[in-house]
């Protein structure tokens, strides 16, 4: 089982929506679609789904071509972010809808949907209308429904982000449970770096119609191609500041520090860093200090996140414990050269932080 | 002594403004001619059925009854069975000139019938079709389908799209999809649509009156042809306007939660 877009891309009235794609999602894998709002995600996945014909390129399902086959007839199961059920039908029904159209034994589909239902939790409740449920048991529905078809291509649009927080850690706890027992490829879009990291497998970053980078999901972590990887596989954004290295030397506009990192030649480059190894102590020797205007402080009970000017850049900063900071004026701040990931002025990756001290 | 809340009194006022015209009516088919004409009472001092009597035995005029009933239901028919896939076309896919398309619609509706009432009567004459009920149901389509188109469209908008392409991935074909999934979720709106259609095929007078003669004679136009035939039976005329209500507030009776909800959604 494979699926693999061919050159894939996609023209609206003249505006690119997806750029030329190529890519292959190998058996039993979770492949994660990582990217803000509008990057391409849900579009990306009505392309695999059928639901919508790309302008350009060939979707290969298996080898085979399918670029122009129905939806009815495609191995797939979709699921959204809204919580997408049949409302006329009872929770059962729903459930069993797919196995109905497939003409399945009754004995059979109400095995099934024992099972399902079960899994999901979903049991007192089969009765039911999916509209007289909590929002966590109809996306649970929509899910089992989904699932039950035991696809071979199953597409989870952002299917938690309609979840309150408690829900949404249930579910994520479930759903590398299910794609274990499928040997199906999920696709999950999300925009969130932590779920990536979360469910593992693959990642693919997507920036305004583009994938930037398709790879091992923490290696993709650590070893971001671009700026624009970088920036997305970071929650929040990475920070970025501009250095010249000469002669062993990193000149910051802040200071001079002798480069911890030997393997580039000499030049001007672009530093990003991630905001969780921002300090407001001097606790290592190595680092360097930084003075950025402080503009607010969130304050989450255990961490505290400073939003910060640095000269024409914005900072953020993410720190443990609760830190009460004055407003509005100049503060220091300390970062380990070690974190540090290089880029050269285009914004391609030339090195990259020290993973193996575990400072990632 | 009685103390009148006055909400009270208003919502009896209320009543009293709106039902009298129908409780004169129903008080004159009860009456004869000659108390009728001669006197004014509040309730009828020789309480007769006979009025009723005429209609139910006289062809002419149950006839009348018949021939409205099947052209009305014909009516509803053919406008639901054009209008739901034209509001689905025009909820779900965009294509040119869709906007354009469904106000051009609706400006059916903004002529009187009157202006149709003339071709209409020379089209259906020469093709044959003068005095049946399937010309009096063809006529009324043109304004009952583009309000049915617009109610439903309203209704089926309401529906995400998203349904759709959940159960084609299921992998429903389109038509047990629609049948199955779809309708069930429209179902006030078809209510809604249907009433809004039988009301008016119902109520309507002068198309049917010009486009039938004696085969298909609606009972708006049997009643407005008596009154000018032998005098006029009052008697008789009212008890007509009685049994034409009761259809009407049959169907509205039936309907009338689809309808709440049909205003709850914002359409209509």
């Amino acid at each position: 089982m494979s699926l693999t877009f061919e050159n894939i891309s996609l023209t609206v009235n003249g505006e690119r929506h997806i750029f030329e794609t190529n890519f292959t999602f190998e058996k039993a894998t979770m492949n994660v679609l990582l990217g803000a709002t509008l990057s391409g995600k849900t579009t990306l996945m009505r392309l695999m789904a059928g639901l919508e014909k790309p302008t350009t390129g060939r979707i290969l399902w298996n080898g085979e071509d399918v670029t122009g086959k129905r939806v009815q007839d495609r191995d797939i199961a979709f699921i959204y972010q809204q919580f997408i059920n049949y409302p006329s039908l009872s929770v059962y029904k729903n459930i069993a809808s797919p196995l109905r159209v497939m003409k399945k034994s009754n004995n059979e589909i109400e095995e099934k949907v024992k099972k399902w239902a079960d899994l999901m939790k979903l049991t007192p409740f089969l009765e039911r209308r999916p509209l007289e449920l909590s929002g966590g048991q109809q996306q649970r529905c929509a899910l089992a429904r989904a699932l039950i078809k035991e696809a071979g291509l199953v597409l989870m649009d952002e299917p938690l982000a309609n979840l309150d927080y408690k829900l949404r850690e249930e579910l994520r706890e479930e759903i590398p449970k299910i794609f274990e027992q499928s040997g199906a490829i999920f696709v999950y879009a999300t925009t969130e770096a932590e779920e990536a990291l979360l469910l593992g497998g693959n990642t693919a970053t997507l920036h305004e119609g583009c994938i930037t980078q398709f790879g091992n999901t923490s290696s993709l972590y650590h070893q971001p191609k671009d700026t624009v990887t970088a920036s997305i596989f970071s929650n929040p954004p990475m920070n970025f500041l501009k250095f010249n290295k000469t002669n062993e030397k990193m000149i910051f506009a802040d200071g001079t520090v002798t480069a911890p990192i030997k393997n580039i030649p000499d030049g001007d480059f672009v530093a990003g860093f991630r905001p969780n190894h921002l300090e407001l102590n001097h606790s290592n020797s190595n680092a360097i200090k930084f003075d950025a205007t402080l503009i607010t402080t969130e304050i989450t009970g255990s961490e505290t996140y400073l939003h910060m000017d640095h000269q024409d850049k914005k900072w953020v900063g993410l720190i443990h414990g609760v830190h009460e900071l004055p407003l509005g004026e100049d503060i220091s701040v300390y970062l380990d050269p070690g974190h540090m990931f290089i880029f050269d002025q285009n914004g391609s990756l030339v090195h990259s932080a020290n993973a193996t001290k575990g400072w990632v | 002594m009685i103390k009148i809340n006055k909400s009270t009194f208003i919502m009896i006022l209320y009543f009293v403004f709106l039902l009298l015209p129908i409780y004169w009516l129903l008080n004159m088919s009860f009456k004869t001619n000659q108390e009728i004409l001669s006197t004014f009472s509040l309730w009828p001092s020789e309480f007769t059925f006979d009025n009723y009597i005429v209609i139910f035995s006289d062809p002419s005029w149950y006839g009348g009854y018949i021939n409205s009933i099947t052209y009305v239901v014909l009516n509803t028919i053919i406008s639901l069975a054009v209008a739901i896939p034209a509001a689905y076309a025009f909820s779900r896919y965009t294509f040119m000139g869709d906007k354009h398309l469904f106000f051009w619609l609706l400006t059916n509706r903004m002529a009187p019938p009157a202006v149709f009432a003339l071709p209409f009567f020379q089209l259906y004459s020469s093709v044959g079709l003068f005095d049946t009920h399937i010309a009096v149901a063809l006529a009324h389509t043109l304004f009952n389908v583009p309000l049915a188109v617009w109610i439903l469209e309203g209704f089926m908008r309401g529906v995400p799209k998203e349904i759709d392409e959940t159960a084609y991935i299921d992998g429903y074909t389109f038509f047990k999809f629609f049948g199955k999934i779809f309708m069930p979720l429209i179902a006030s709106g078809i209510g809604v649509a249907a009433f809004f259609c039988f009301m008016f095929s119902w109520v309507e007078l002068l198309l049917s009156r010009t486009l039938t003669s004696v085969d298909a004679k609606s009972i708006a136009a049997t009643m407005t042809r008596t009154a000018s035939a032998s005098g006029l039976d009052w008697g008789v005329l009212a008890a007509a306007g009685v049994l034409t209500i009761i259809p009407g507030a049959l169907v509205i009776y039936f309907v009338r939660n689809h309808i709440a909800k049909g205003f709850a959604l914002g359409r209509v």
